[in-house]
């Protein structure tokens, strides 16, 4: 499902990756593990090219990323055909503030897929149903408490059908007491079978579901 | 301030409008003449924009005045023996002044009407003048009977002005000289009726502009004093009397080519007043309340044209390539860094030739244009105050630039930018006061032309203070709702 090879990236005279090969195969769970800084979440994102890289190729979803591409026309559309099969999870939510809960959840899949409102509210109701929010549809972001909006945040990254979902840091911006819930709700889609990719300091976490584990120091890969 | 509130606002100002009339003049002490004798000065006023040839600036030495009023005045205080000196005054302000004790006497092209004589003291005539006709050559309009219905240039407060408001006329009214014959080259008045004195020089020897033989009304420019300086009346009668009996005025006015039939021909009398109410009535609400429409029109439809091409330029500044940024940032320094009088009239009179609006086109382009570069700026802040995480988290989902500013960035830039927005309408709704400079009547243009009327001020001034609260007052109003609505967050703040 994802083939990295050769993974470098700079940001300025920094080398924040050099040189990374990893691989990961349908239905397995990493966790990116390592000191702050190593450079974890800029792999993470290197994924769905939301951070373009220098050097070395990544294959995801059936997608072969190379350098450069956010310089033509033809490539910003493959990144976001790349974006909707690959679900990306913010560690501060990122959730649209002017949107109700359900109208986050079902905005990509009427604008970018073209969806009938319609389908894509019921398809959003029952994303909102499975990540335990069905009752909270028509809240604003600003109602829900920080658990809650993080839930919203995976049900509107499911939205879209992906086949890798990426996690960064899902839990930090939590307090210890909301935590749990969402960790159960990305345990029961790693029982789902999802392909994942977990940025994470929950070391407990990390053991429990994962069924890899990338440790990240000085921008290289350890197993 | 609820909806009631605003209307007592308006009820109270406009009614009490209807019940005042206009200020008493004030008629002065009398004793003017002996001031000037104990001074040895006499102080006079006029306005140097009336232009050649009244009083102006010399061209040769702009520190000096000349014209033909001013070699009246030298040799009217030679006669009256003393030293005199001119003040600076705007030409609808010279009654006025004079009535507050400014100044001791103004000669400056006043015409003698029966309103002004009602006001002021008024010599005898130094000068007899012809209300001129111009139309463009070729043109079928040979009277003013012919310019039924049509536009027809002139000044506020002159006595052609009158005229014209006893015809089924439309006036155009301009603050300059050359302008009414500019417009009338540019077919955007089809005639022009000035006195001869300003048609002679900036009308009829233009190519392409016929002035029409013989005069519509003849009138006498006259010097003006205060209502009790019957002794200074007396000397400037007697000096004015004498310089015409001895030929001294002949010689001054051929000086300035002003000298013809008109001034041997016995003088007309004083004009009649026009039928024309005196008190805030419910002619002048109605006056009032179609110069407010124009007002909230011209102010509506600039600020309709200001959103979207200021959503553009912010737009271009905030996320488009570097020589589109650019060009969007020489845009927003140039209209916001100039006046946007000069801005209204380089677009009315300036590219006339080129691109001919009509007065309210110009007046909505201009201050559409001008109010735009504001509005981009409220736009680019507030797309600037977005915190990034909202770009990643649409770009994330696949959404497109375009998707990403519809659905995600735009309407959540909408809700900062709505306060200054709603201060920016309501400035603009003030600002457009200055389309008067290309004559439309809008509502503080009204208010001058109904307290020259109302022989003051007070009253017409509140009750155009009162129609622009009425019309900005609801629309904060509105605003407020609006931003309520919008405002997703309303804990209350608290530091």
């Amino acid at each position: 499902m994802i083939s990295v090879r050769g993974l470098s990236k700079r940001h300025g005279s920094r080398e924040v990756l050099v040189g990374v090969d990893a691989d990961l195969a349908r239905g397995e769970v990493v966790a990116i593990v390592g000191p702050s800084g190593a450079g974890k979440t800029t792999l993470l994102r290197c994924l769905n090219y939301l951070e373009p890289f220098d050097a070395g190729t990544i294959d995801i979803a059936g997608f072969h990323l190379t350098p450069g591409m956010t310089q033509t026309r033809a490539h910003e559309d493959t990144l976001r055909r790349l974006r909707a099969k690959v679900g990306l999870v913010f560690q501060q939510f990122n959730l649209f503030p002017h949107l109700t809960a359900l109208a986050n959840v079902s905005l990509a899949p009427r604008v970018v897929r073209g969806h009938e409102r319609q389908t894509a509210q019921a398809r959003a109701l029952e994303l909102l149903a499975r990540v335990g929010l069905a009752d909270r549809a028509s809240a604003y972001p600003h109602e829900l408490s920080g658990g809650q909006q993080q839930r919203v945040a995976i049900a509107r990254a499911l939205a879209q059908d992906p086949d890798v979902m990426l996690f960064d840091e899902p839990t930090s911006a939590l307090d210890p007491g909301m935590r749990k819930e969402v960790l159960d709700v990305i345990c029961s889609l790693a029982g789902g079978g999802m392909t994942m990719v977990v940025v994470t300091h929950e070391m407990q976490f990390a053991s429990d579901i994962a069924t890899r584990r990338w440790v990240v120091d000085a921008g290289k890969i350890r197993e | 301030m609820g909806p009631s509130a605003w209307s007592l606002v308006l009820t109270g100002c406009v009614g009490w409008g209807l019940v005042g009339c206009s200020e008493a003049s004030s008629e002065g002490t009398g004793d003017t003449w002996d001031k000037i004798k104990a001074r040895g000065e006499l102080v006079w006023a006029a306005d140097l924009q009336g232009g050649e040839p009244y009083v102006f600036e010399d061209p040769k030495d702009p520190s000096k005045l000349t014209g033909f009023e001013v070699e009246i005045m030298d040799a009217l205080a030679r006669r009256l023996g003393v030293r005199h000196r001119m003040v600076q005054y705007n030409w609808s302000n010279l009654i006025p002044s004079l009535e507050r004790g400014d100044f001791d006497l103004t000669l400056n092209g006043i015409e003698a009407t029966a309103e002004r004589a009602d006001r002021v003291l008024l010599s005898r005539p130094y000068y007899v003048y012809g209300e001129t006709l111009a139309v463009r050559k070729g043109s079928p309009y040979r009277s003013l009977a012919d310019l039924e219905n049509r536009p027809v240039g002139t000044l506020n407060q002159t006595v052609a002005h009158d005229i014209l408001r006893s015809k089924r006329v439309e006036i155009r009214l301009y603050e300059g000289v050359e302008e009414p014959y500019l417009d009338l080259l540019q077919q955007r008045v089809d005639g022009v009726l000035l006195d001869d004195v300003i048609a002679d020089r900036y009308g009829c020897r233009t190519e392409g502009i016929e002035c029409l033989p013989g005069d519509i009304a003849r009138g006498t420019y006259v010097v003006a004093m205060r209502k009790a300086d019957n002794d200074l009346k007396a000397a400037v009668d007697k000096g004015l009397a004498e310089m015409i009996g001895d030929g001294e005025m002949e010689r001054l006015l051929t000086k300035w080519n002003l000298w013809n039939h008109r001034q041997t021909e016995p003088p007309p009398p004083i004009r009649e007043p026009i039928d024309r109410a005196r008190s805030f009535d419910i002619n002048q609400l109605g006056l009032f309340f179609e110069a407010a429409g124009i007002t909230l029109q011209v102010s509506v439809l600039a600020f309709l044209l200001a959103v979207p091409l200021g959503l553009g330029l912010a737009l271009a500044r905030v996320y488009g390539a570097r020589p589109i940024a650019v060009a969007a940032r020489v845009y927003i320094e140039l209209f916001r860094g100039t006046p946007v009088l000069l801005q209204l009239f380089l677009l009315y009179y300036g590219l006339a030739p080129y691109w001919s609006l009509d007065p309210m086109q110009a007046a909505i382009i201009g201050l559409g244009l001008n109010y735009a570069a504001y509005e981009a700026e409220v736009y680019r802040g507030a797309l600037l105050a977005l915190p990034h995480g909202q770009t990643e988290a649409a770009k994330a989902l696949g959404l497109g630039p375009w998707q990403t500013l519809r659905h995600v960035l735009i309407p959540q830039a909408f809700t900062i930018a709505l306060p200054p927005m709603t201060n920016d309408f309501v400035s603009l709704l003030k600002d457009s006061s200055l389309i008067s400079v290309i004559t439309v009547i809008e509502l503080t243009k009204r208010m001058t032309i109904a307290a020259v009327d109302l022989h003051g001020w007070l009253v017409p001034g509140l009750a155009c203070a009162a129609f622009y609260l009425a019309l900005s007052i609801p629309l904060s109003e509105l605003a407020r709702r609006l931003e309520r609505r919008l405002a997703r967050d309303q804990r209350p703040r608290t530091l």
